[in-house]
């Protein structure tokens, strides 16, 4: 079947996590094959993803490990106390 | 070799019968995910790490209950998820915005921005600072019921079904919103993307 570019949209997401059925990943191929503006959002949806995934864009607080385990050492403490 | 899941199972066993020290251990590999978590609901930094404290120690308490029907990981999630809300609550912001009350609309549009002389962001695009903070308030603009499913997919990489467990939503409910919320970041920063693009080459490939 040949797609247009807005029914290729509707299905990137998908077509990006791989949930898409053989026939319209072929089809969306195809398309993308001479469609520069689909490769286009492809690409840079792509490229956000690869981005988010990155642990440098959201970073944890400095320290956040040492005061989180030194939290749950108090915690286990009070907890033996009352046994 | 044992799997994580396995693993997983025999600390929580000798956490339960009083090796309480091996609590640290268990949920070492989830910190940042907790902490993830509670950041997409919130939005604030101390209040997230205060509210990912109380979620991990709230594991801590009720780690008996764990029965393993669910993912270790999935159950602390929903744990930071309901500590969330609890603090949004509590800080009045969720009272025009409620999250349970959010629906997805029909309206609005998401389809992606084409890019007009769009070339391959090269990889040193992508370590620009300015992209990493872009990215950023594009995601904490997001509207809640979007912002969450992208955090729990593309940011702590849980898988559909257990972003739809962790938020008890439909499977196809986490399609649709991540979806859209893919799309709108798209559109967010496509501006910031094609400023990144190189420069515009002729035919051959020479610059021109």
């Amino acid at each position: 079947m040949k797609l247009d570019c807005r029914h290729v949209w509707e299905h990137i997401s998908e077509y990006i996590d791989n949930t898409v059925d053989a026939t319209l990943r072929e089809d969306i191929e195809r398309h993308l094959e001479h469609c520069e503006i689909c490769s286009a959002i492809l690409d840079s949806t792509r490229n956000i993803l690869v981005l988010t995934a990155d642990d440098r864009t959201f970073e944890l607080p400095v320290g956040y490990s040492e005061r989180l385990h030194e939290r749950l050492a108090k915690e286990l403490e009070q907890d033996s106390k009352k046994e | 070799m044992r799997t994580t899941e396995t693993n997983e199972a025999g600390l929580i066993a000798r956490i339960l019968a009083g090796e309480k020290e091996l609590f640290h251990e268990l949920i070492r590999p989830y910190e940042r995910m907790v902490y993830l978590t509670l950041f997409s609901i919130v939005k604030h930094q101390t209040e997230a790490e205060d509210g990912a404290q109380e979620a991990l120690i709230s594991g801590y308490r009720h780690l008996s209950s764990f029965r393993g029907d669910a993912k270790f990981s999935t159950w602390l999630v929903r744990i930071a998820i309901n500590e969330g809300r609890k603090r949004l609550r509590k800080a009045k912001r969720a009272a025009e915005e409620s999250i349970e009350e959010q629906a997805e609309t029909h309206e609005g549009d998401f389809t992606p921005a084409p890019l007009t002389d769009w070339r391959e962001i090269p990889l040193e695009a992508l370590e620009r600072k300015e992209l990493r903070e872009a990215l950023r308030s594009a995601v904490a603009e997001l509207p809640d019921i979007y912002r969450q499913v992208f955090a729990l997919r593309d940011l702590e990489e849980l898988s559909v079904e257990e972003t739809a467990q962790a938020l008890g939503i439909t499977t196809g409910a986490v399609k649709v919103r991540l979806h859209r919320a893919r799309m709108m970041l798209q559109k967010r920063l496509v501006p910031f993307l094609k400023t990144t693009a190189p420069t515009r080459r002729g035919f051959f490939g020479r610059a021109l």
